[in-house]
């Protein structure tokens, strides 16, 4: 299995490669590699969308690429093909975010990514450390993961959808956050699964061996 | 609900583990690759890599140990201690660091915080402060260590550093670093009370109680502590038993 962390000059990719290196151990044939280029991710089976930053920035890189945008549409909507994204790299399924400036997604789920809006002063914002994962039904990439489990977070903005039956996880921060989206071949977190101790490499390794 | 974290501070020198009192005299403790796995392995919750003399002596971080150290958790990790440029940031989170964590650059150029903060996002950008204490609701920035007095107020800082897009604050009292007098409650209240961010309490952590004060009565969304760890005095699982038995969030699965 060919597995393609995509680059496109964000965040600690180093972190993901290692978490997934460690979750697909026991797995043959498992091949990892850290690549921006739309021809390598075309002859991927799988690929992981990980974001650090503001969503405007990501976006912006992506589309900075040479057919990289393209070639990620294609992969999900065309190849239907496993795609896992995280932190950023989900909130990036939405139509649009509204971080710095309004920014168009890739639209694979409806929805929009604004700043997360907190009452209580006694909650700070980024949302960052580790929060429980409340998940919403039985879903085959949860398997083994006990509810209420721990997953890390760090990020100041949230995705909401009106499209319910989507959210597979929320989590609790004065009001819920949705933590876990999933739409048939895609799925993503908020929290990052290569941070989160055995948790995260339980979630990575249903990714690499169910999806 | 969001956990309190505990994080066992690797303060490196020349590719070792120290640990001194009010900056000084410095003790082994021992590898940071193996501490960080024990660490990691053991329920910490993040974990501190500190280079302590690289912006005293002018030269970079020393890159494979932090990358050999992120090798060896599962758990985020920042990495500060002479990270001056953006290049210094990049190298770093290649390396594998989570966040990376500023000091005397930031106070030095605070528009550095607001274009790293644009960089890389406002989650990786820790600004750290040293303080020390003039009076009992005043404190002053040091530099390079702790070496250089700056005569900036730590409070007004405090506002500037969250204005300008850091993500977090790493707050050192130097009057209570090493001293395991416990941390300096009244400089973590008035800062937590003044900003939205969160704040990591540091200096002065010398038994549990210590690290409840700071998460409790001091408000800290997380205790960063170093001697209490390395020689063994109470594990970390130890201290988060404790802590729940008193009624803190901490994570134990």
């Amino acid at each position: 299995m060919d597995v393609v962390i995509v680059d496109y000059g964000t965040g600690n990719l180093r972190s993901v490669y290692k978490a997934l290196e460690t979750a697909g151990k026991d797995l043959n044939d498992l091949k990892i590699s850290i690549s921006g280029s739309p021809n390598i991710i075309a002859k991927a089976d799988k690929i992981i969308l990980p974001g650090q930053g503001s969503y405007k920035q990501c976006m912006d890189s992506i589309l900075s690429i040479d057919g990289l945008y393209e070639e990620l549409n294609k992969f999900v909507k065309i190849k239907r093909k496993p795609l896992f994204g995280i932190c950023v790299g989900m909130q990036l399924f939405s139509t649009e975010g509204y971080e710095e400036k309004k920014t168009k997604g890739f639209g694979w789920v409806e929805g929009i990514v604004e700043k997360i809006k907190l009452k209580d002063k006694n909650f700070k914002l980024p949302h960052m450390g580790w929060n429980n994962l409340i998940m919403m039904k039985k879903h085959k990439i949860f398997e083994g993961i006990e509810q209420n489990s721990h997953f890390y977070f760090v990020h100041s903005y949230e995705f909401s959808t009106k499209n319910k039956e989507k959210i597979l996880g929320t989590t609790h921060y004065e009001g819920d956050i949705i933590s876990c989206i999933g739409d048939g071949n895609i799925f993503g977190t908020q929290f990052h699964p290569e941070k989160s101790h055995e948790n995260g490499i339980k979630l990575l390794f249903n990714f690499l061996k169910y999806y | 609900m969001l956990k309190k974290r505990i994080i066992p501070c690797l303060d490196v020198y020349k590719g070792r583990v120290v640990k001194g009192i009010n900056f000084l005299n410095l003790k082994d403790a021992g590898d940071p690759v193996e501490q960080a796995k024990i660490y990691s392995d053991h329920g910490a919750d993040e974990l501190c890599f500190l280079d302590i003399t690289a912006s005293h002596e002018k030269r970079s971080i020393l890159l494979d140990k932090v990358s050999q150290t992120a090798n060896s958790c599962l758990i985020p990790l920042t990495v500060g201690g002479g990270v001056r440029s953006i290049e210094d940031i990049q190298n770093l989170l290649r390396a594998g660091a989570d966040k990376v964590s500023i000091n005397t650059a930031a106070v030095l150029n605070p528009d550095f915080i607001k274009q790293s903060a644009i960089k890389f996002g406002s989650q990786c950008i820790v600004i750290a402060i040293d303080v020390k204490k003039i009076n009992s609701s005043q404190w002053e920035v040091f530099t390079h260590g702790g070496r250089k007095s700056t005569g900036i107020d730590a409070i007004s800082y405090c506002k500037e550093v969250e204005k300008l897009g850091a993500g977090e604050i790493l707050l050192t009292s130097m009057d209570r670093d090493g001293t395991q007098e416990g941390y300096d409650l009244d400089l973590l209240n008035t800062v937590n009370n003044t900003i939205s961010i969160p704040v990591v309490a540091s200096g002065g952590a010398g038994t549990p109680q210590h690290l409840y004060d700071g998460l409790s009565k001091g408000g800290a969304s997380a205790v960063l502590a170093a001697s209490i760890f390395h020689f063994k005095k109470f594990t970390i699982l130890e201290i988060k038993k404790y802590l729940l038995k008193k009624g803190v969030p901490i994570r134990q699965n």
